[in-house]
């Protein structure tokens, strides 16, 4: 399996149509061939956390600088950024535009990913935090658009999950 | 030395500067001192005041971010300190008041209690390079001047003893404070522009 080029491609330009001045990221697969092209925009500032609730102060910190922001991160790295996004983001109504690397779904052949990926949606649903499934190359520019306008107008958190669909090439 | 007292010497130098600070004692010393639009008074995710301070700072680079940050907090993330240190922000000066203790929660001592833990070698060892370690109102008043001097990512870890107010609460909504903390910046911004 590997990640897809012209995928990563489109969801990067659609990062790019929301304005942002910077992204948070803690790198993982899925999310490497979009990194490196933060990597090498001048535009964007890319801030590599060690775990992913520090960058839910990041995102804070550059909203409050009047900046725009995107989180990248996996689903695991969601789980591991829940107090932060409760206790930040949901209690001081500070917005976050999480794009989420949904692993351990549909056509999941590791083990060690599925647990958390079960959980994800039921978490989100928990947490109150809308979300969407990207899949279609087509569509996920919108979406991650809408997800970034939405997450202003509410203050809230958004999540747009990334699946597997979008950003492995088919076999 | 007690925490309030450094947060009395640097008070009058943080009414032009971006104060992000942890809850408890901390946030209520500061409160009572007189509060400020540019104040943020995080109240609870504990270990975060710094990774917002990241965030003002990189978007922010003619401002100087102050964050006060404390033991029990700065062990909750303490990949923070990695993340400055690659990050380097220039205008950022982060104080942890070291009490050893969980002031806050009932004063469980935290890992630092008798030295255990030396959190200003874990800045150095994590990659920052200006570091200082107090533990008198002088030195400590010294390592703040040379730190908003220096004009690079500086972090004074304040040994300080484990004593709070004797009462806690504010007139500001945590909402209000967010709303406002950014109205403050956004005014700033736009003065600077003109």
């Amino acid at each position: 399996m590997s990640v897809s080029y012209e995928n990563s491609k489109i969801v990067f330009q659609g990062i790019k149509d929301t304005g942002v001045t910077s992204l948070s990221a803690l790198p993982e697969t899925w999310l490497g061939l979009l990194l490196q092209q933060a990597e090498r925009d001048p535009d964007v500032r890319l801030i590599q956390v060690a775990k992913e609730e520090e960058a839910i102060g990041v995102a804070a910190g550059a909203y409050f600088a009047g900046e725009r922001h995107i989180l990248l991160m996996q689903n695991h790295g969601l789980l591991a950024a829940i107090n932060g996004i409760v206790s930040l983001a949901m209690l001081y109504g500070i917005p976050l535009c999480m794009l989420v690397a949904l692993r351990g779904h549909w056509g999941e052949p590791y083990p060690w990913h599925t647990r958390g990926g079960i959980v994800t949606e039921g978490v989100l649903r928990a947490l109150n935090i809308p979300f969407e499934y990207a899949r279609d190359p087509t569509q996920v520019r919108r979406q991650i658009r809408e997800a970034y306008t939405f997450s202003q107008s509410s203050l809230s958190p958004v999540a747009l999950l990334l699946t597997r669909d979008l950003m492995e090439e088919p076999l | 030395m007690k925490r309030a007292e450094c947060i009395g010497m640097l008070y009058p130098d943080l009414e032009d500067k971006p104060v992000v600070t942890i809850m408890g004692a901390c946030a209520q010393e500061l409160y009572d001192l007189g509060h400020r639009e540019n104040f943020f008074y995080l109240q609870h995710a504990m270990g975060l005041a710094s990774s917002i301070g990241l965030g003002l700072a990189v978007h922010l680079p003619r401002e100087t971010i102050v964050v006060l940050d404390g033991d029990g907090s700065v062990l909750m993330n303490l990949g923070t300190l990695a993340t400055l240190a690659r990050q380097r922000p220039r205008n950022l000066v982060l104080f942890i008041f070291d009490n050893g203790s969980l002031l806050s929660t009932g004063g469980f001592e935290s890992h630092t209690a008798g030295g255990v833990t030396d959190l200003a070698a874990i800045a150095r060892a994590a990659g920052i390079e200006h570091v200082a370690a107090v533990d008198s109102v002088l030195a400590f008043g010294e390592a703040a001047i040379e730190a908003f001097a220096r004009r690079d990512l500086s972090v004074i870890v304040a040994r300080v003893a484990a004593v709070g107010p004797n009462h806690y609460g504010m007139d500001l909504q945590l909402a209000e404070n967010a709303f406002r903390f950014k109205r403050w910046i956004a005014a700033r911004k736009a003065a600077e522009a003109i």
